[in-house]
Parts: structure tokens; sequence; C-alpha cells
């Protein structure tokens, strides 16, 4: 499958935070045909660090990359592109194409860096709606997303139930918990501490590559799981069979984070990764007392949540508050926790069972609403 | 598709199609366009079946995960988590049926389970094996042993029933609890209606309401 990134332009968008941003460009990707009745089109949402091209392979650049959920969308794959219409677009705030902190504020012809105002998983969906109806689409068979995408989920479900007939959020929280929180402000710190940060005002320069990159490496640790670290690496040294009593790469596991790191920040930008994670601990359903019931109660939307067993950064028990939200509503909601050594990445990896719960859901949502 | 009335065909259809006859009564006493929640719904096969031909609104709620994920892959919407848990978040009067198909000797507190299942719904279907057959009162008596039959099968030590109970058991429980049995339906294998129910049935069928 060869796809493209296409660019959609708006005027301006207004954000939680009170201020507007214009215009906005948002890059985006399709992938199979919109019928004619515009009723097979499901939105895909990224994680913190995705962008729009979720699958196929690049038409231009990238050097012939697949997508980030190449293994779930495709033909005859879980959103099988044979007969949905599938679209997946990079969030505000990032650096893949859709306006972001790195981008040009025309009010002074230089990149927004910190005067970028500070965005929401509310202000990204706002921007996925103007995508959306721009391509003459008035309802979502599906959005669906893990991490980040699945807060995204919720979000839609929550702000524009009517458009949305079905909703699959994976390995995600209707609210950022305090040790994700923690996480993130840790990777936040590791950017800003580094002295080439200088404020976010580094375009011109030398980015802050060892801040972000310290950044992801805590990233990849809470993406793994104790078991698959274990499996991946275990205590095996990297190029030598003894240490080396200093303080070169003994583990591979150290190897490997190194390497995660360093090519992280060929490919992002440290700015939109303290405005992205901003948004993500920004985030919470709940009604401030921790119910969830107030965000779900409009609307007749489907739901399928899935969660990973070794997934300790967004531990089952999170989507599990939001499907008893559902159920004291007694929504139409199905939840499953797959059982899988992989930790959070396991949405992305360990797709197998995955596809199964999707296929299955998404083929029962088209059968009821027909 | 839509229901058409009752016809003898179907039930020998459903009968096979399931391969349960405890299924094809459940089938019977559910109103086409109702909504139901299955109690410990494994793959969802009997939820499938009632949405495919009465049209029901289908919930299920199950623990094990592998059983879980086939009953949506099949489009069944199923919850996981143990019954007890399951339960307790739904409102008053959320179903027409609460079923609960062979799995009543098989939960920690079966009466907190019964009363929940009758706040949740507005009729519950209950489907256990008796533990006063012929057979088992034999197995036990002439063996001197924990006893075991076709409906009883596992030795003492891997067996997933806790909680054994006869016909004549649920009945007088009925009777203490306030609660209107409105059918009860006994099966000797696929043969429903047996007399001396408590000493013939291998399997008993209760539709009750509080």
């Amino acid at each position: 499958m060869l796809v493209e990134t296409r660019l959609a332009r708006f005027e301006s968008v207004c954000l939680d935070c009170g201020a507007s941003l214009s215009p906005v460009e948002v890059a985006y990707e399709t992938y199979g045909t919109l019928n004619a009745a515009k009723s097979n089109a499901i939105l895909i949402c990224h994680a913190l660090t995705g962008d729009a091209h979720a699958a196929g392979i690049s038409h231009d650049g990238d050097g012939g990359k697949p997508g980030w959920w190449d293994n779930m969308i495709g033909p005859g794959k879980a959103f099988d592109t044979d007969r949905y219409f599938v679209i997946a677009s990079n969030v505000l705030g990032g650096c893949r194409g859709t306006t972001g902190p790195g981008s040009i504020d025309p009010k002074t012809g230089r990149p927004y860096a910190m005067s970028f105002p500070v965005i929401t998983i509310g202000d990204m969906v706002r921007v996925q709606k103007m995508l959306v109806e721009s391509l003459g689409i008035e309802r979502l068979l599906c959005v669906s997303g893990g991490s980040m995408g699945g807060m995204q989920t919720l979000e839609w479900a929550a702000s524009y139930p009517d458009m949305v007939v079905s909703a699959i959020p994976i390995a995600s929280t209707a609210r950022h918990s305090a040790q994700q929180i923690a996480f993130n402000e840790v990777g936040r710190q590791a950017i800003m501490a580094d002295p080439d940060w200088r404020n976010g005002d580094y375009y011109d320069t030398r980015p802050p590559a060892r801040g972000l990159a310290v950044a992801r490496m805590v990233g990849h640790i809470t993406y793994m799981s104790d078991e698959s670290m274990r499996e991946k690496f275990g205590r095996r040294l990297r190029n030598k069979d003894k240490f080396g009593f200093d303080f070169s790469v003994d583990f591979e596991v150290e190897s490997y984070l190194r390497y995660r790191g360093s090519q992280f920040v060929n490919r992002f930008d440290a700015n939109s990764y303290l405005y992205i994670t901003k948004a993500m601990d920004y985030f919470d359903l709940s009604d401030g007392s921790g119910s969830l019931a107030g965000a779900f109660s409009r609307g007749d939307t489907r739901f399928l949540a899935i969660t990973f067993t070794s997934d300790w950064l967004y531990p089952s028990y999170q989507l599990m508050d939001v499907v008893k939200a559902l159920r004291s509503m007694n929504r139409d909601v199905a939840y499953c926790d797959l059982p899988s050594n992989y930790g959070h990445d396991a949405f992305l990896v360990d797709v197998g069972e995955q596809t199964e719960l999707v296929r299955g859901f998404l083929a029962s949502t088209c059968k009821l609403r027909a | 598709m839509p229901h058409t009335a009752a016809e003898p065909r179907r039930r020998s259809f459903v009968t096979e199609l399931l391969g349960r006859s405890d299924y094809a009564i459940i089938s019977d006493l559910v109103e086409p366009n109702s909504r139901v929640l299955d109690l410990g719904c494994g793959d969802g096969e009997l939820l499938e079946w009632l949405v495919r031909n009465k049209d029901v609104d289908a919930r299920g709620i199950e623990i094990d995960s592998r059983k879980v994920q086939r009953a949506i892959a099949r489009g069944v919407s199923v919850y996981q988590s143990d019954i007890d848990e399951g339960l307790n978040g739904y409102p008053d009067g959320s179903f027409d049926y609460v079923i609960l198909s062979q799995t009543l000797q098989e939960t920690r507190r079966p009466l907190a389970v019964l009363t929940e299942m009758m706040r949740v719904g507005r009729h519950a279907i209950v489907a256990f094996p008796n533990f006063g057959h012929w057979a088992v009162r034999l197995s036990m008596l002439l063996s001197g042993r924990a006893p075991r039959s076709r409906c009883f099968p596992h030795a003492w030590y891997e067996s997933p029933n806790i909680h054994f109970l006869t016909i004549r058991d649920f009945e007088l429980l009925a009777r203490d609890q306030g609660w209107t049995v409105e059918r009860e339906i006994f099966l000797a294998g696929h043969r429903a209606g047996v007399r001396l129910a408590n000493l013939r049935a291998e399997v008993a069928v209760f539709l009750v309401r509080k």
C-alpha cells in the first residue's frame, strides 16, 4: 500500500487555554475508499510520538518506512482498508506536519517555540473534527487509538458523541495519574536541563539532543515490562565478555536505550515533546471527584476497551474505570484484558488477539447500524 | 433475522446447534427484542444465537480472557470480570433477563449472585445441574466416595463446583426468599418435563423473579 501525507489548512482554531491559533495546518493520510453514504470512515489517533503515517509505505521520503500501526491497518487487517476508509492525522502541537511549536508564527516570521499556546487533548480533537468535517464526513464509524490515541478516542466520545458510532480506546486512561504525570515531568526536565534547549529557542542552532534522548530513554523503559526487558536483554553485555570498569556501554539494555534515544532526536522536536506531554497530563474527563459517568452521559456510542496485563504505565484499572462508568449507565461496552508480556508497547507489537477483537467489534457495529 | 412463532423444528435446531439442552430451554424462555445479560457467558455462543434469532440486546460477563476474546470476535459485547464484580455496577432493572447457566454451583456466594440478578434484571433464568439426580445419590451410596456422574464428572480435588444444590434446595430457597418461580423445566438428557424431577432430572432451568 503506497500512501501519501497530505496537508489540510484551516483559518483558525480556538483553544481551551483561551488563545486561538491561526492558521492551523494538519498533516493527514487516508487509506481505503470512502463509500457513497460516507458511513465507513474510521479515525485513527496516534500516541505521544506518532504521526500521520499510520499505515502503508510512504510515497515520498521516510525511506519507505511502514506506518506506525501498519500491522493493524491495511487490506485484510483489523482496520480493513478493503472495507473501511481510514484517516490518520498528526496531532496539534506535533512536529510531523501539523502546526506545533516548531511551526512559523505568521506574526513574527519565526518559529513559535515557547510562545506556542499550551494545548490540550480537547484541542487536538477539535482540530481532528475540523479535518473530518472538511472531508465531508458527518459521522465516524469508529475512533480508535492506543495510549494518548486512546485519550483522544475517549475525548471524541465525550465531546462529540453524535459523531462517533463506536470507540476503541486501547491501553489508555480517562485521567492521567500521578505516576504518568511524574514520568512525563522527568522527560520534560531532562529536555529543559539541556543547555542547548535555550528556553525553547534553538531552531537556528543545535537542538537539545541529549535532553530529548534522555526523555526518550525514560519513555522506552515505561513502555516495556520487567519480563520483556529480561527476555530482550537480560544482563547480556554489549560486544564484550567482561565489565569495562568504566562508564562506557556495558549492557545490551544500555546500548538499546542510547540507540533509541539518539534515533529519536532525528525525527522529533523537543518543544513538541514538552507541549504534548503537558496536554496528556492535563487530561481528565472526570468531574474532578473521579466520577466519569458525566463525561459519557450523552450519545449511544458503542465501546470496545482493550488493556494488556503487563502494561504498568497505563494499568488495566484505568480503562476499567471507564468501562464501569459506561456500565453504570447500561451502555453497550465490551472489555478485554489481553494477556501479553510486552507492557505498554503491546498495542503496537502484540496485535494478534487485538486484531480479532477489533475485527469482530467493527463487523458487529456495522451490522447493528444496518 | 426476525423471530417467528415457536415451531417444533426450531427447538431441535437449537439443541443441535448449541449442543446443550439447557440452551434450548433458555432460548425458549427469552422473549424477542428483550435485553439480556448472560453471566459466565463463555465464548458468547448462546448470546450470538439470541441476537441472531430473537433480536435481543445482548451483553455478557466472562472471567476467562480467551473466551472473552472469542465472544467479542463474534460480535457480542462481553465484559471481562468475575460475576460479583460485574453485576454490581448495573442500575436496577437494566435487563429483561439475567441468565446464569451452569455456573451457580461455581460461585462463591450463590445467594448474593441470585439477589443481584433479580435486582439487575426483571427475570432471572437459572440453569444448574441437579445434585439430587439418582445417579449422584447412587454413586455416593455405593462407592462411599464423593459422587461423580455425567453432570458431575470431576474428581473432588479438581471440581469447579463448590456449592452443590438440588432442585428441591432451589425451590425451598425461592420460597424462603419470596421469589416467584414463573417456570421450572427439568431435563434428563435432551428430554424435558420429567416427573419426580429431583430424582430424575439432570438439569433444571428456573425462570424466577423477585
